[in-house]
């Protein structure tokens, strides 16, 4: 039945399909578990109920989103085995430790201690408590420091050499790790999942202003997201300048995709919007701003800029998914600096928490950093190919021996049971986001309990 | 480049960690998946909660085990990781499948209103039977041997399937059952750890009887391992695995019946290890049977040095902090919605 369907386009769809899912999850845990962190700081600092109450909304939302990932993540440890045999074991030596410490420094922190930070309310003292907040936080970025080193050394692989048996076998641990895009690749994801993050409790928090609801609440939410907006979207530009300086030094047919560039030139143009054809080797209906391109690559009006005609048609990347991620990537980046600029406006008119058009402008940028995430993964990913390991490994040489209809049937079952199980998913944070924080009389759980959680040493607050 | 080479096994000290690790995964991972498999057979709604509450703190810890055996597998035996999972293609990525379901039905299920509360009841089950099965689908796939041409998998996408992988994989769902059923004697009371003791003293009997039919098939189907448990002094030095075995179960047997609470929990545990030693032993020194040794699959000493380092420090505090965990939640399970 899937004869015909080439085993290696299948291994790509179903490892896209699965990655692509399971990248939503920790780019919304990795904000949100740091701001969990800070909002239990403000609470243990001022005692103003409202932080705590925002926490537990949110942590809610955050124990959710985190069980998606540990279940998406849990696939993920197993598909380069399933689906690129050959490269696990070319580059198991180089990889395979990374991966390792990722789970011995990152998955059991989190893991055990997100139990504490869910159920450990009546357990442990507000400090410990604060403590397993702060552990899993960093466990989450721990976490994004291995496997973006991983995925960094696969771009840009460096201290490996190539064996007489075909494997790669590392000679510089620190060359590895540190590889050239890594301290970039690191940055510019850290600083997305903030964004992510940022976006949607900025959303929830207008909704709620909206609704004229929970207002204290929502002004906490809203406010502490346009700090983010105000302060880091701006710097997200300067990170992503300077990550894709870093690939066209390392990776510069990627950028020539990223630019839908074909002809190498001087003054080179940016080109806003087209349509990349690969088989004619053009951009079709550009619309070009003079010498622009050369001089964010080359910072000079008239640099050098590579076209994609530079390298054979068996080493270019798929232009037009490169090409247009990258623009749904940026063209998100401005849309979150400009609504820093507005908050600050409003801010000083003192209409930041009243402006209802404002209000719609945050709700409809809820989704906009998981959009982004994606679309930024698969301009560095995609812009990859065809290679698995840049320059090393093709991805065509490193498929699995499974045969097509069990990959064609597997991505069938992902689609199927990833679609049923996070649409779900969606909906329960949905639910949790339209019940809203608790108020005072309810704050503490459904059971008729109305003194604090938090007593220390107190278990009696159960049984009032 | 560094190495440990010159002073240390390699090879085989990380034979032994990742055998634990996939010991230690198939102990705590074993008893929530078996409280899963033991779920919709409870007698009331107020007795689920209690069950899951027993187990929600702990499940994503335990899970974990499972990622530091397969991340491990890669990352010191890489050709073993290689050869393995697209052998076992299916059955990984329906015991994946399963462990979805029953991961996200923790959090859904307190989430869900009244009505569609069910739907992740089932979800649970199914999904926690689902890996159960695999998981000893997957051992009797591998102890019939897998076939390997040069350093990759020359099988057919159906070599995993046949009646004995089966069997063992209805095994491991009663092996599951017993440490679940027993966990839940220690951490509840009343009804709920009533009806678990009838769960342990129903799935002991299958796990008895599925232990002997393996023990006696494993010699019987392959020379080898024949030779190396019924040859001398061998089953004189090995006598004592079985022997252990089979006194745990009659001990556990009368556990159940005498009203003790920790114990019968602890000697399933030792069931489990003397089932797997008896595992290990049968088929060392392979990794993939009868293929590929640990030697062969090991990855570079570099590597394996590399990895070491961090697995000697970080390991005993993994140990120290999953303790921690299980001591703040210690005592019996409570039926009420925890955060």
């Amino acid at each position: 039945m899937f004869e015909n369907l080439d085993p290696t386009l299948l291994a790509r769809l179903q490892f896209a399909f699965t990655v692509s899912f399971h990248i939503i999850f920790p780019a919304f845990t990795i904000g949100l578990a740091s701001w969990l962190a800070v909002l239990e700081w403000r609470w243990l600092r001022t005692g103003n109920p409202v932080y705590a109450e925002i926490y537990r909304m949110w942590v809610k939302i955050f124990a959710v989103t985190f069980g998606m990932g540990v279940v998406s993540g849990v696939v993920m440890s197993f598909q380069f085995g399933t689906n690129w045999s050959v490269f696990a074991d070319k580059g198991g030596n180089v990889l395979g430790p990374l991966l390792g410490y990722e789970v011995l420094t990152a998955f059991f922190l989190e893991a055990s201690f997100l139990g504490v930070m869910l159920f450990g309310w009546n357990r442990v003292s507000s400090r410990m408590h604060f403590t397993a907040t702060i552990i899993v936080a960093l466990g989450t970025l721990i976490s994004a420091f291995w496997i973006l080193s991983a995925n960094s050394w696969m771009q840009t692989p460096r201290g490996y050499r190539v064996g007489t048996d075909g494997l790669l076998y590392p000679t510089d641990w620190l060359g590895v790790l540190f590889n050239p895009s890594f301290p970039y690749r690191f940055a510019h994801m850290l600083t997305a999942a903030y964004l992510t993050t940022a976006f949607v409790v900025a959303g929830t928090g207008a909704y709620y202003l909206w609704r004229q609801r929970h207002l204290k609440h929502a002004r906490v939410m809203l406010g502490m997201a346009m700090i983010m907006a105000i302060l880091v979207a701006p710097m997200q530009l300067v990170l992503g300048d300077l990550h894709g300086l870093n690939t066209l030094k390392h990776q510069p047919a990627k950028v020539s995709a990223m630019e839908g560039l074909w002809e190498t030139q001087r003054g080179a143009p940016l080109t806003l919007f087209g349509w990349p054809d690969q088989e004619g080797e053009t951009t079709r209906y550009a619309l070009e701003i003079p010498k622009l391109s050369s001089l964010i690559l080359t910072h000079e009006l008239e640099g050098e800029v590579k076209g994609l005609k530079e390298w054979p048609k068996d080493e270019r990347p798929p232009v037009a998914a490169v090409f247009w991620s990258f623009r749904v990537m940026v063209g998100i980046g401005m849309l979150m600096i400009a609504t820093g600029v507005i908050a600050i406006v409003l801010y000083f008119k003192k209409r930041l928490f009243d402006t209802r058009w404002f209000q719609y402008w945050c709700m409809a940028l809820t989704p906009a950093g998981f959009i982004a995430v994606l679309a930024g993964w698969f301009v560095t990913e995609i812009g990859r190919q065809p290679y698995i390991v840049y320059g090393l490994l093709r991805t065509g040489d490193a498929t699995s021996p499974v045969v097509g209809t069990s990959i064609a049937i597997s991505l069938t079952a992902f689609v199927i049971v990833y679609g049923f199980v996070f649409s779900a998913g969606g909906f329960y944070i949905l639910k949790l986001i339209a019940k809203g924080p608790p108020s005072e009389e309810q704050a503490y759980g459904d059971h008729g309990v109305t003194k604090p959680p938090i007593v220390i040493g107190g278990k009696g607050a159960q049984h009032v | 480049m560094f190495s440990f080479e010159g002073f240390l096994d390699l090879p085989l000290i990380w034979y032994g960690l990742i055998a634990t690790a996939i010991f230690l995964y198939v102990l705590l991972d074993g008893f929530d998946l078996g409280v899963g498999v033991l779920f919709p057979f409870a007698p009331s709604d107020q007795c689920r909660d209690r069950m899951m509450n027993s187990i929600a703190p702990f499940w994503d810890g335990n899970e974990t085990w499972l990622v530091l055996g397969g991340g491990g597998l890669f990352a010191a035996f890489p050709l073993a990781y290689a050869v393995l999972m697209p052998a076992l293609y299916i059955p990984v990525i329906l015991m994946l499948l399963g462990l979805i379901f029953r991961g996200v039905a923790f959090e859904f299920r307190f989430k869900a209103d009244a009505k569609s509360r069910h739907i992740w009841d089932y979800a649970f089950h199914f999904g926690s039977l689902a890996a159960a099965f695999m998981q000893g689908l997957i051992i009797g796939a591998i102890v019939q041997g897998v076939k390997v041409q040069g350093r990759s998998f020359a099988g057919g996408p159906f070599d995993w399937l046949n009646a004995y992988s089966v069997m063992t994989g209805v095994a491991l769902v009663f092996g599951y059952g017993l440490l679940g059923a027993t966990w839940l004697v220690m951490k509840t009371e009343a009804a709920t750890q009533d009806w678990a003791r009838k769960c342990a003293s129903y799935t002991l009997g299958y796990v008895g009887l599925f232990l002997a039919i393996v023990s006696i098939s494993m010699p019987l189907m392959n020379a080898q391992i024949r030779a190396l448990w019924f040859g001398l002094p061998n089953f004189f030095l090995l006598l004592p695995i079985p022997t252990a075995s089979l006194v745990l179960i009659i001990m556990i047997w009368r556990d159940l019946h005498s009203g003790r609470e920790y114990r019968p929990f602890l000697m399933s545990i030792g069931v489990f290890l003397t089932a797997y030693l008896g595992l290990a032993i049968s088929l060392w020194p392979w990794l993939v049977p009868f293929e590929i040794t640990f030697r062969q699959a090991a990855a570079a000493p570099t590597s394996q040095s590399l990895l070491l380092i961090g697995t000697v420090i970080l390991l005993p505090l993994v140990l120290t902090y999953t303790g921690y965990c299980y001591y703040v939640f210690r005592g019996k399970a409570s039926h009420e919605g925890a955060y």
